[in-house]
C-alpha cells in the first residue's frame, strides 16, 4: 500500500466518522444527564431526510440543514416528553422513536417526491460544499506533508470542522461550565441536584435538546456532505454504533473521537477492499459489511475494561414519594 | 387500594392508546393528501372482505404471534430482545436446512423437525447475546440490533456462496421437496366443507402459534421456571436472594426467546414461500415488540394484538396497492403503537386514575 492510498483511506475515514462522532457527542450529552437514548438513529434518520427535502426544495444547503436540526430537536423533546416529563420506558421511547422516523420519512418522501422514499439528487448550493484551505494546491507537491495537508486536512465539508471542534467544546461545556457539572449531576445523582435547589425536569431537558441538535447535525451531513440526497434507511445502524462508541469511549469526548476514528477507519477499509484476500482465503464483501457490527459487538462485549455508565442512567426521577 | 379496576387496567387503557396512535395515523394520511376514511375502508375489505384477504391477515398474524411471544418472554425478565427480526431470519437457515435434508414423505413428520432446526438455530442466534448480557455486561438492546445487521450479511452469504442452486440467478435456496410442503387452510378446511380461498397462505402454523401462545402462558405462571424468570423481571435483589442466578434466568429466557422467533419460519419460509429467500422476515420481527407491548406481555394480549397488527399488515398492502400509499405506512402506526402503549403510558394513566378515583369518591 502506497502512501497516497493511506492518505485516501485516512480521508475517508474522517469522512465517515463525522456522522458517528456528531451522533456520539449526542448520546454523550444525554446519557450524562441519564436519559438513554436508543433514539440517535432515527433522529439522524429524520435530519438526513428533511435536509435533503429542504436542500432540494430550496436549492439552499444551509435551510436544509436548520429543517434538519429542527425535525431532531422535535424528536428529541417527544423523547424528553415521554422519559422526563411522563417518566416512561426510555428504550422504548427510542425505539418508537427509531420506527416513527424509519416509516415517516418513506411515506412523506414518496408523498413529496414520488421516487419511492428518496429525494432527488442534491447539486450545487443544495450540497455542502468541500472548503479548500488557504495554499492547498501550492502545497500539494511537497513530499508527504502536502499530500497530508492537501488531503486529509484541508478538503473537508464544513460539518466535518465542525464535528471536530465539537469535541473540544463539549469537553468545556461538560467538564469546565456550572451547566456541566449541573448535567452530569443529574446523570449521577439527580436527587442531591434537586436538594440543591437545581430543576432536574430543566436540565435534563437541555441535554436532551444538545442532543437533537448534534443528531441533526449528524443526519445534515449524511444526506448533503456525506451523500448527495437521502435514500430509505440510510442511517444503516450508525446511531447504534455510535452508542457502542460511546461505551468504548466511558462516557468522555476525547475517548468519544478516537473510538468514532477508529470506526470510521474500519468502514473506510472495508468500503476500499471489497475483497481482501488473506493467505489464499478470500474475506467475503459480508462479512466487510458486518464488521462495524461485528466489531461493535466484540467492543461491547468488553474487550476494553470495565465501562461504568452514569449512575442515574435510564432512571426517571420522582421528585417525591 | 388499587387505583384502577382490573378492566381498566388491561382493557381501557391499552384501548385509548391504541385510539391514540390511529388517531395520528389519520393525520399522517390527511397530511399526505389522502383520505383517511377510504384508507380505512380498503384495509378493513382487504383484510377481512373475503377469505383470500382472511388468509392473509391470519398468515402474518402467525408470523407476529411468534414473534410477539418472544419479545413478551424476555420482558418478563426485563430484558428487551429488538433481535427477533435476526433470530427470525437464523430460525428461517434452520427450517431451510432441515426441510432440504431429506426427501420428506410427509408433512406430519418434516414439521416437527423444521420446528426443532428453527427454534434451535433461532436460540442459537440469541445466545451470544445473552451470554454477553449475563457474563459481560453489554446491552443486550444494542447486541440483538447489531446481530440483526450480522444475520442479514451471513444470509446473504449463505444463499450466494452456498445455498444456492447452480445456475439460478436468484439468491435463494432450491425449492423445499413436496413432502416438506405444509397444509394450508384450504387443505384442511375442505374435509369440513368449507370453501376458503387457494392462494391464501395462511398454514397450518396458525394453530401451532395458538399451540404456543398457550404453552408460554403454562411456562410463565404455571412453572417453577416461569416464576423465577417474573421474579428476576420484577427485582434482581430479591430473586438473588432467593437463590436464583441471574446468569441462569438472562439466558434462559433469552434462549426461549431466541427459539420463538425462530419457530416463525414453519409459517414464513416452510408454509409461504417454501424455499429461503433474503429479507423473508420482512420486519415482523420488529413488529413483534409492538404486539408485546401492546398486549402487555400475556400471551392473550399477544394473540389480539397479533390478529391487530395482521389486520394492519394486509390492510397496509391493500393501501400500497389500491391508494399508493407506501407500506411503510405500518411502520408509522407499530411506531406510535410502541409510543402510546409502551413510552406514553403513564399520560393517558393518570387522567384516567384521576378520574377513577373521583367517580369512587363520589360514590362514598
Amino acid at each position: 500500500m502506497d502512501f497516497l492510498t493511506l492518505i485516501q483511506i485516512l480521508d475517508s475515514a474522517v469522512r465517515l466518522a463525522t456522522p458517528l462522532l456528531l451522533a456520539c457527542l449526542a448520546g454523550l450529552f444525554s446519557e450524562r444527564a441519564g436519559i438513554f437514548d436508543i433514539g440517535l438513529e432515527g433522529k439522524m434518520l429524520a435530519a438526513a431526510f428533511l435536509s435533503a427535502a429542504v436542500a432540494a426544495a430550496t436549492g439552499n444547503v444551509w435551510l436544509g440543514m436548520f429543517a434538519g436540526i429542527g425535525v431532531s430537536i422535535a424528536l428529541a423533546l417527544l423523547h424528553g416528553v415521554a422519559s422526563i416529563t411522563f417518566r416512561g420506558d426510555q428504550l422504548i421511547s427510542g425505539v418508537a422513536i427509531n420506527f416513527l422516523a424509519a416509516g415517516l420519512t418513506v411515506v412523506i418522501g414518496q408523498s413529496w417526491f414520488g421516487l419511492g422514499g428518496r429525494t432527488p439528487s442534491l447539486m450545487g448550493a443544495g450540497r455542502f460544499a468541500n472548503l479548500e484551505w488557504p495554499l492547498a494546491g501550492v502545497l500539494k507537491d511537497i513530499p508527504v506533508a502536502g499530500p497530508l495537508y492537501a488531503e486529509l486536512i484541508s478538503g473537508h465539508t464544513l460539518l466535518v470542522y465542525v464535528a471536530l471542534a465539537a469535541v473540544p467544546l463539549s469537553w468545556y461545556v461538560l467538564f469546565r461550565t456550572r451547566f456541566g457539572l449541573r448535567l452530569r449531576a443529574v446523570g449521577e445523582n439527580p436527587a442531591a441536584v434537586d436538594t440543591a435547589g437545581i430543576s432536574v425536569t430543566r436540565q435534563r431537558y437541555s441535554a436532551v435538546v444538545i442532543c437533537g441538535v448534534l443528531c441533526g447535525l449528524a443526519g445534515a451531513y449524511l444526506a448533503t456532505g456525506l451523500a448527495a440526497g437521502f435514500v430509505k434507511d440510510m442511517t444503516a445502524g450508525r446511531g447504534f454504533v455510535a452508542l457502542a462508541a460511546l461505551i468504548f469511549a466511558k462516557w468522555r469526548p476525547w475517548h468519544a473521537m478516537g473510538a468514532t476514528m477508529l470506526f470510521g477507519l474500519l468502514e473506510a477499509i472495508g468500503n476500499r477492499y471489497q475483497n481482501i484476500e488473506v493467505s489464499g482465503f478470500v474475506v467475503p464483501v459480508q462479512f466487510m459489511q458486518a464488521l462495524p457490527y461485528i466489531l461493535t459487538v466484540v467492543i461491547l462485549a468488553g474487550f476494553v475494561g470495565k465501562a461504568i455508565p452514569p449512575r442515574a442512567g435510564g432512571e426517571p426521577y420522582v421528585k417525591e414519594r | 387500594m388499587q387505583k384502577l379496576p382490573k378492566w381498566a387496567d388491561v382493557v381501557l387503557i391499552p384501548v385509548i392508546n391504541l385510539l391514540l396512535a390511529f388517531l395520528i395515523s389519520g393525520l399522517v394520511i390527511l397530511a399526505i393528501g389522502k383520505d383517511p376514511v377510504v384508507a380505512i375502508k380498503t384495509m378493513v375489505q382487504g383484510s377481512f372482505g373475503d377469505t383470500r384477504a382472511w388468509g392473509y391477515t391470519l398468515y402474518y398474524a402467525t408470523n407476529f404471534m411468534f414473534t410477539g411471544l418472544a419479545v413478551a418472554v424476555a420482558f418478563h425478565a426485563r430484558m428487551f430482545n429488538i433481535g427477533g427480526e435476526g433470530q427470525a431470519t437464523l430460525g428461517g437457515l434452520g427450517v431451510a436446512l432441515v426441510a432440504l435434508s431429506i426427501d420428506w414423505p410427509h408433512w406430519a413428520l418434516a414439521l416437527p423437525a423444521a420446528m426443532i432446526g428453527g427454534a434451535v438455530f433461532g436460540a442459537a442466534w440469541a445466545f451470544i447475546p445473552a451470554y454477553l448480557q449475563a457474563k459481560r455486561g453489554s446491552h443486550v438492546v444494542i447486541t440483538t440490533i447489531m446481530f440483526n445487521y450480522i444475520s442479514a450479511s451471513l444470509l446473504g452469504y449463505l444463499l450466494v456462496n452456498v445455498l444456492k442452486e447452480k445456475g439460478n440467478m436468484a439468491a435463494e435456496t432450491p425449492s423445499f421437496p413436496p413432502g416438506a410442503s405444509l397444509p394450508t387452510f384450504s387443505e384442511m378446511l375442505e374435509p369440513l366443507g368449507i370453501a376458503f380461498n387457494k392462494n391464501a397462505p395462511a398454514n397450518v402454523s396458525f394453530l401451532i402459534a395458538v399451540l404456543a401462545c398457550y404453552l408460554v402462558w403454562v411456562l410463565i405462571w404455571r412453572t417453577r421456571l416461569g416464576f423465577a424468570i417474573r421474579a428476576y423481571g420484577h427485582s434482581e435483589t430479591a430473586a438473588r436472594y432467593a437463590g436464583i442466578s441471574p446468569t441462569k434466568i438472562i439466558i434462559v429466557s433469552m434462549l426461549i426467546s431466541g427459539a420463538l422467533a425462530g419457530l416463525m419460519a414453519i409459517n414464513n419460509v416452510m408454509g409461504e414461500s417454501e424455499r429461503l429467500i433474503l429479507n423473508s422476515v420482512e420486519g415482523a420481527g420488529f413488529i413483534g415488540i409492538a404486539v408485546a407491548l401492546m398486549g402487555r406481555s400475556h400471551p392473550l394480549g399477544v394473540f389480539l394484538a397479533s390478529l391487530l397488527f395482521g389486520f394492519l399488515y394486509q390492510g397496509g398492502a391493500e393501501l400500497a396497492l389500491w391508494e399508493s400509499i407506501p407500506r411503510e405506512l405500518v411502520v408509522v402506526i407499530q411506531a406510535l403503537v410502541i409510543l402510546f402503549t409502551g413510552a406514553l403510558d403513564n399520560m393517558v394513566r393518570a387522567p384516567v386514575e384521576k378520574l377513577f378515583l373521583s367517580f369512587r369518591r363520589r360514590a362514598a
